[in-house]
């Protein structure tokens, strides 16, 4: 192996122990800093043995040890300096064993996250803390998905673990009925890391994806350790199904397609199933129906249909009924109006467009006029629909979406 | 990127004789560790080869042959495959190098191949609506 592989490899193994490692060390050490800088340290000492010694049979175990081995030499010079570490270092030698079973690494790992998913921290924080510490991404890999610098991103994560610090912040999974609140942080973060990779239409076109795959990659890990949990499998079976589009829907020129324009075929059916089956886990749980999975149902109705006419759109209107009481939005609402109507006739749908139209929130919104020019399209109320159209175009501040607004809008003029 | 790692096939697999209980229990801890990573995709061991069947085409443009197996050469056969999604070569290494020795007796042999996708294979757009269609005729085919 050559110097460069043997760094590559060395990256790859890095990659899928150094959660496991800052999580266990973090149990240790109780301080998530110092508990990345004893990783960091095994890191730099295996760069600079592995490629003269070759690769450990079992990499993994080797850094562990070697990393505890840094964390139980520190806490050693600390006790005599700081109280804070006399009760740890009582202890240290259970950490010399390695006794740790795969169960306690899942449970560290989950304690990591609820820790880097903390509601002290802002939601910028959260999640570049969770894609440094759990994903295992460079600062580099991080700023390049967020379209911003490396010192920007370093400096949140610093300031991110300085205040978890200050805050003390436990390392722990939270118990009761606090569990469901910060929970629900926890799959916020990893959903919002999702669409980050998933909406963008701009941007460096390798990298912005791995925001995606590295948000499914964590609602997979997380669906392992918390299997109980219904809408953990929820989200995975959501970010699936809509991983499963990621190729259908952004056309030659990179402008995005719309669901009912997209070529099925394309779509992964590998990742349909697996999205499908971790839904049947959160059904199976027999608790109702989070936000998470009604969404991760409704996608489903669309992965199964072979095309829009045969879609069951009433199910769907009744999933968006659903949805719409545990998470009351007009946004939700809208979309329930494009379901009813596909089921049942754009008058119906019309009815709950029109009742919206009084929502003060929706007001600048330019996809309600835009529903309700289309439905009107199709009641040939083309007049009405005409200025529908004109207004969905003067509160877009997308220039695409606005000349297509307008091109509709004249569609209207000829034909009436 | 999606990497196949397929496990070759070989007199024993061939004959249908099971692995042993500490090679099962190996492999399964194995396929655990690749879910609670995140990173395993589809798992399958393959029937041997005696109920198999091959189709060939030994003349350009002419009737396909139909032959059942067994076959010969069990080294040139499957049989198995794990699909993982890693982020580089060197971690679907990583992680082929963790999968146990998958037969033991000297005969184990796990080959990598990276899954295409078909931006990979070309940036001719017209092709791919052309490779597109065709999948799509097969979907019809396969459904009717």
């Amino acid at each position: 192996m050559t110097l460069s592989e043997t760094h590559r490899t060395i990256d790859a193994i890095w990659r899928i122990e150094s959660a496991k490692l800052v999580a266990a060390l973090t149990r240790m050490v109780r301080d998530l800093s110092l508990a990345e800088d004893f990783a960091q340290d095994a890191l730099v000492i295996a760069l600079d043995h592995w490629p003269k010694t070759g690769i450990p049979d079992n990499p993994g175990a080797w850094l562990m040890t070697t990393a505890k081995r840094r964390a139980i030499d520190h806490m050693r010079r600390r006790k005599r300096q700081d109280q804070k570490y006399i009760e740890i270092a009582q202890h240290i030698d259970m950490f010399t064993e390695d006794h740790i079973f795969d169960g306690e690494i899942g449970d560290d790992l989950l304690r990591l996250l609820f820790m880097t998913c903390h509601p002290v921290l802002s939601q910028d924080a959260r999640v570049a803390l969770t894609l440094r510490l759990l994903c295992g991404l460079t600062t580099d890999e991080i700023a390049r998905s967020f379209l911003t610098s490396e010192s920007t991103i370093a400096q949140r994560i610093v300031r991110a673990k300085k205040t978890l610090n200050t805050k003390k912040v436990p390392f722990e999974v939270p118990t009761g009925a606090n569990l469901q609140v910060r929970l629900s942080t926890v799959l916020e973060v990893i959903y919002l890391m999702f669409n980050e990779g998933y909406s963008a239409t701009s941007g460096d076109h390798l990298i912005r994806p791995l925001l995606c795959q590295e948000a499914l990659r964590l609602g997979r890990v997380l669906a392992e350790v918390a299997s109980d949990e219904p809408e953990i499998h929820g989200l995975v079976a959501l970010m699936e199904i809509q991983s499963s589009r990621l190729k259908a829907r952004i056309n030659a020129e990179g402008e995005p397609i719309l669901l009912a324009n997209q070529n099925r075929v394309q779509w992964d059916r590998l990742l349909i199933q697996r999205g499908l089956a971790a839904l049947g886990r959160s059904q199976k749980l027999g608790r109702t129906l989070g936000p998470y999975s009604l969404q991760a149902a409704i996608a489903a109705c669309h992965a199964e249909a072979p095309t829009v006419q045969e879609t069951n759109w009433p199910r769907i209107a009744a999933l968006y009924e659903a949805l719409f009481r545990v998470m009351p939005s007009p946004i939700v609402e809208l979309n329930r109006a494009v379901a009813i109507s596909m089921a049942f006739g754009p008058a119906f749908g019309l009815q709950i467009v029109d009742e919206l139209n009084a929502n003060p929130s929706l007001k600048n919104y330019h996809l309600l006029p835009s529903v309700r020019g289309d439905l009107l399209v199709k009641l040939g109320r083309f007049e009405e629909a005409y200025a529908a159209f004109k207004r969905a175009a003067s509160l877009t501040h997308n220039e695409r979406e606005r000349e297509l607004y307008l091109l509709r809008a004249s569609e209207c003029k000829t034909d009436s | 990127m999606r990497f196949m790692l397929i496990v070759k096939a070989t007199i024993d697999s061939e004959a249908g004789k099971m692995p042993s209980k500490e090679l099962i229990d190996a492999m399964q801890k194995y396929n655990e560790e690749l879910v609670k990573a995140g990173v395993l995709l589809a798992a399958d061991g393959l029937q041997p080869s005696s109920n198999g069947i091959r189709i060939s085409y030994p003349e350009p443009g002419g009737k396909p042959k139909i032959i059942d197996g067994p076959f010969t050469e069990a080294k040139e056969m499957i049989a198995g495959y794990t699909l993982i999604e890693v982020k580089s070569r060197e971690e679907a290494i990583e992680w082929a190098l963790r999968m146990p020795d998958p037969h033991g007796f000297g005969q184990g042999e796990i080959e990598l191949r990276q899954v295409s996708e078909i931006e990979d294979l070309t940036n001719d757009f017209e092709w791919i609506e052309k490779e597109t269609l065709l999948r799509e005729k097969v979907e019809e085919k396969t459904k009717s």
